[in-house]
């Protein structure tokens, strides 16, 4: 009995003391300022020049806004799309010097290569068209997307990958289309479609190779996290195997499955299913290692250890801002997690003296008591504020006297409603009394 | 010359003589009918002979004289007799007898309040015509179309109470739309006038939602003092009507009583000083309206809204905090806020005026005691009476001839399969 006291007071102790000694055992350094080589490293394609673009638009740091749009001219003069290349060079602005200007030689290559290229293409299709060769219309049609977007013009790059349907033949066809369709969307930003087009994918179950299952995955919640459905959007994230990979650069990096999944597992799941989900799940600890800070708050956060996870949160949080598909929800998943944590810190106690609690919290008492008033009053804590003496206490409901209320409330409802009714039929008869009368003079 | 004379003295004899039994008093009632003519053309000489008659044994032929008297224009001298002799037939006279002819009873009584009303003296047709109401009433459950006017007296005179006696008649039985209209909007100004926010809440949610196929005027009315009682009583309003209101009071309602609506919409938000800038702003509006006074208990409820909110997150409170929240100028304020709550029984709680501090308390309420088992079983039976009433309602109605006649003509021609819910005879 003595024993387990003393350790029960031992890790009640460490519940208050909220991590404040396991800081010295942090090896972890917290987020530093984005490494751009690195970060644009993870990603090829189109989504490389728009997330570099984004981060341009998006920091506050001279320095880094020049790297990337740096990197981004770079990366657009090894493509074909003249479109963003003229939108770079005009954020350049000069600014980097002789190199990176507008290249007009190379403008007018691209252009002429992209005629060219484009004729070939037509003429190609119309023959395929006309000897009515599926296989070839079909390869002709997925060439002209290929084309459209190297070239930027996004719309006409969709329509093309989605006309080739009518020609798929096999199942391996219909995934090959739906995955390019998919990649079309996202980089649109039409979530929509990506939901669709997965769902498509996923009815041909036989012909999905585990890479492309773990394609499927984050594109799905990826669309889910732009509707805001973080439960889904985490169960997706969470369910997308390690077989990824760098596979998918063209679209998300491992760091981000990890990073999205877990942010939005934190701000949406319970305990039960963050420890099933995440804490256990060995699939996702893959990920999870690549982002040792999000793996370490999210373990924070499990053993109550609430100032260093919202630590390493705010840490976390100005790049965050930076990522093009995070950047309009990091607000809300910040304030669902810190919700939580309130909501999570106050649970197992019948009073919780507030001034323990803000410093837990590291806020001011009165900005916590602020905090606390919200959620009592969205029914999210059950408790009362002691104001005088600073102590938040449990409070519940008293089941008898609640149900007495509501029964002579429904009663006087009741009574008001059928009384109400029997009064407009009483009304209602002597106007088709009067009315038929009306008409039998006539 | 002659002649008139003699059926004046004759009628009057009969009169006297036919208002013994039953059959004597329809007998009366057939010869009163078939002389109508002459009754009013002799109206002031036989009003001379009223002296003769005794109002309560002979209540229908005086009730005759009387309206065919009262139906000439009166001159301001007389109108106070007038007033005095009404006052006293309805005193006296016998409810069977009257029973047998209603619309006269219901227009001497008429012409009384205008009477009273000239007279600027609506004090004196208060009990009077409670009176002719419980007179002419077949039962508690009716509506008789001197119910709006006695409540109009009521208010004019500003006797409240009297007033609510009649309210508490659950109503059942409407003859005429417009009385039930009227009856229902003075029967919610008396309630606003006595603090009973939620009967007045419910009479005017009666009239907003009765059947109606034009917009009429005491709807608009009615549903502009609907919406500031509305947030006194309950601190919201929404602008969604319940499904069985008239598709006409839905679309035209809302556009008559646009400045209420904001208002509402102002109160919503929960900004004292924006909800009073507003007030000012329209000062005018809701003064014509004559609601100024209901407009002003709105500000003051939203107070005690505010104050509702905090008892239910907060044990203890001070009283600056409160000051704050609330939007009040200082403790003080606040302190009188709380007290006046907790006299109202609005909210309970103790203030500890050495600290500054309100406590909030539980709701004593433990629902143990044998009055609160005395109100549940009551509730019990109102709701069982209730119940069968609609039943029975329900019964009589699938009996009607006439809604079997419509049902039948509605039903589908050629579905024998169905269940027939109506006999094939009704199929016109």
């Amino acid at each position: 009995m003595e024993v387990e006291e003393e350790a029960s007071a031992h890790t009640i102790d460490e519940i208050y003391a909220n991590g404040d000694d396991a800081q010295r055992h942090r090896a972890i350094i917290s987020g530093e300022q984005l490494d751009l080589e690195a970060y644009a490293a993870l990603y090829s394609g189109r989504t490389k020049v728009t997330r570099l673009l984004f981060i341009a638009d998006h920091c506050d740091n001279a320095s880094m806004h020049l790297e990337a749009l740096r990197m981004a001219y770079d990366e657009i003069k090894k493509g074909e799309n003249t479109q963003l290349f003229r939108e770079v060079v005009q954020k350049i602005d000069g600014r980097l010097g002789p190199d990176y200007v507008s290249d007009q030689a190379w403008l007018a290559s691209v252009d002429r290569r992209a005629e060219q290229r484009k004729e070939k293409l037509e003429s190609e299709l119309n023959a395929y068209r006309t000897n009515l060769i599926k296989e070839s219309i079909r390869m002709g049609y997925n060439d002209f997307g290929d084309f459209y977007y190297a070239h930027g013009a996004l719309g006409d790059a969709f329509k093309s990958y989605v006309r080739a349907r009518d020609y798929c033949t096999t199942s391996k066809h219909i995934i090959h289309m739906c995955l390019n369709a998919i990649l079309v969307s996202i980089e649109m930003g039409q979530f929509t479609h990506v939901s669709s087009y997965v769902s498509k994918a996923e009815q041909n179950p036989d012909a999905l190779d585990p890479i492309t299952v773990a394609k499927l995955r984050p594109a799905a919640g990826l669309a889910f996290l732009e509707a805001k459905k973080y439960k889904l959007a985490a169960r997706k994230f969470l369910e997308t195997g390690p077989e990824l990979g760098n596979n998918y650069s063209e679209v998300i990096a491992p760091q981000d499955i990890a990073t999205y999944g877990g942010l939005c597992a934190l701000a949406s799941f319970d305990r039960t299913e963050l420890k099933g989900k995440v804490i256990d799940n060995l699939n996702f600890r893959n990920f999870l290692e690549l982002v040792p800070e999000v793996r370490e708050l999210i373990h924070d956060f499990y053993s109550s250890h609430y100032a260093s996870c919202l630590d390493y949160l705010g840490n976390l949080k100005a790049n965050l801002l930076l990522d093009i598909h995070l950047h309009d929800h990091v607000e809300k998943l910040y304030d669902e997690i810190r919700h939580k944590a309130l909501i999570q810190y106050t649970l197992p106690f019948v009073s919780v003296d507030l001034r323990m609690m803000a410093s837990a919290f590291k806020t001011s008492i009165a900005g916590l008591e602020k905090e606390l008033e919200a959620l009592i009053t969205d029914n999210q804590i059950q408790a009362r504020i002691d104001s005088h003496n600073k102590v938040l206490y449990a409070r519940h409901a008293d089941q008898r006297n609640a149900t007495f209320q509501r029964v002579l409330q429904t009663g006087k409802e009741f009574d008001q409603d059928v009384r109400a009714m029997l009064l407009r039929a009483s009304l209602l008869k002597h106007d088709y009394n009067n009315r038929s009368s009306r008409k039998l003079q006539i | 010359m002659n002649l008139n004379m003699n059926s004046v003295e004759s009628l009057v004899a009969q009169i006297q003589g036919l208002s013994g039994s039953a059959e004597d008093i329809t007998h009366l009632h057939g010869l009163l009918k078939q002389s109508e003519e002459l009754i009013q053309s002799e109206s002031a000489r036989l009003m001379g002979c009223l002296a003769e008659l005794d109002p309560s044994k002979h209540s229908l032929g005086y009730l005759y004289i009387l309206e065919a008297c009262t139906s000439t224009v009166i001159s301001k001298e007389q109108a106070n007799e007038m007033v005095i002799s009404i006052a006293r037939f309805i005193n006296d006279c016998a409810a069977e007898q009257i029973h047998l002819a209603p619309e006269k009873f219901i227009s001497i009584c008429k012409k009384f309040k205008d009477q009273v009303m000239l007279l600027e003296a609506p004090m004196r047709g208060v009990v009077p015509m409670l009176t002719a109401v419980r007179k002419l009433q077949p039962s508690s459950e009716h509506l008789t179309p001197l119910h709006p006017d006695f409540l109009l007296l009521c208010l004019l005179a500003k006797c409240y109470k009297t007033g609510l006696r009649i309210l508490e008649d659950d109503i059942f039985e409407v003859d005429q739309p417009r009385d039930f209209f009227l009856y229902c909007y003075y029967g919610g100004m008396i309630c606003v006038g006595q603090k009973h926010f939620r009967k007045a809440l419910e009479l005017l949610h009666n009239v907003v939602t009765a059947p109606m196929s034009t917009v009429n005027a005491i709807a608009v009315e009615a549903y502009k003092k609907y919406v500031l009682v509305s947030l006194i009583h309950l601190g919201q309003f929404s602008t969604s009507f319940p499904k069985y209101t008239s598709s006409v009071a839905q679309r035209n309602l809302k556009t008559f009583s646009q400045p209420y609506i904001e208002l509402a919409n102002c109160y919503g938000d929960g900004k004292i000083s924006e909800l009073e800038t507003f007030v000012q702003a329209n000062r005018e509006t809701f003064e014509s309206d004559h609601n100024l006074g209901l407009v002003k208990q709105v500000v003051s409820s939203m107070y005690k809204q505010n104050i509702q909110r905090l008892t239910q997150t907060y044990l203890t409170l001070s009283l600056q905090d409160i000051a704050n929240t609330v939007q009040l100028n200082s403790s003080k304020e606040a302190e009188m806020h709380v007290l006046q709550m907790i006299q109202d029984g609005e909210i309970y709680a103790t203030i500890n005026q050495k600290d500054g501090m309100v406590r909030f308390l539980e709701e004593p309420e433990q629902y143990k005691t044998c009055e609160m088992i005395e109100r549940i079983d009551l509730s019990n039976q109102r709701i069982m009476t209730l119940s069968k009433k609609l039943t029975a309602m329900d019964e009589q109605l699938s009996c009607d001839p006439q809604y079997l006649g419509k049902a039948g003509r509605e039903r589908q021609r050629f579905d024998f399969d169905d269940f027939d819910t109506v006999p094939q005879k009704f199929n016109i």
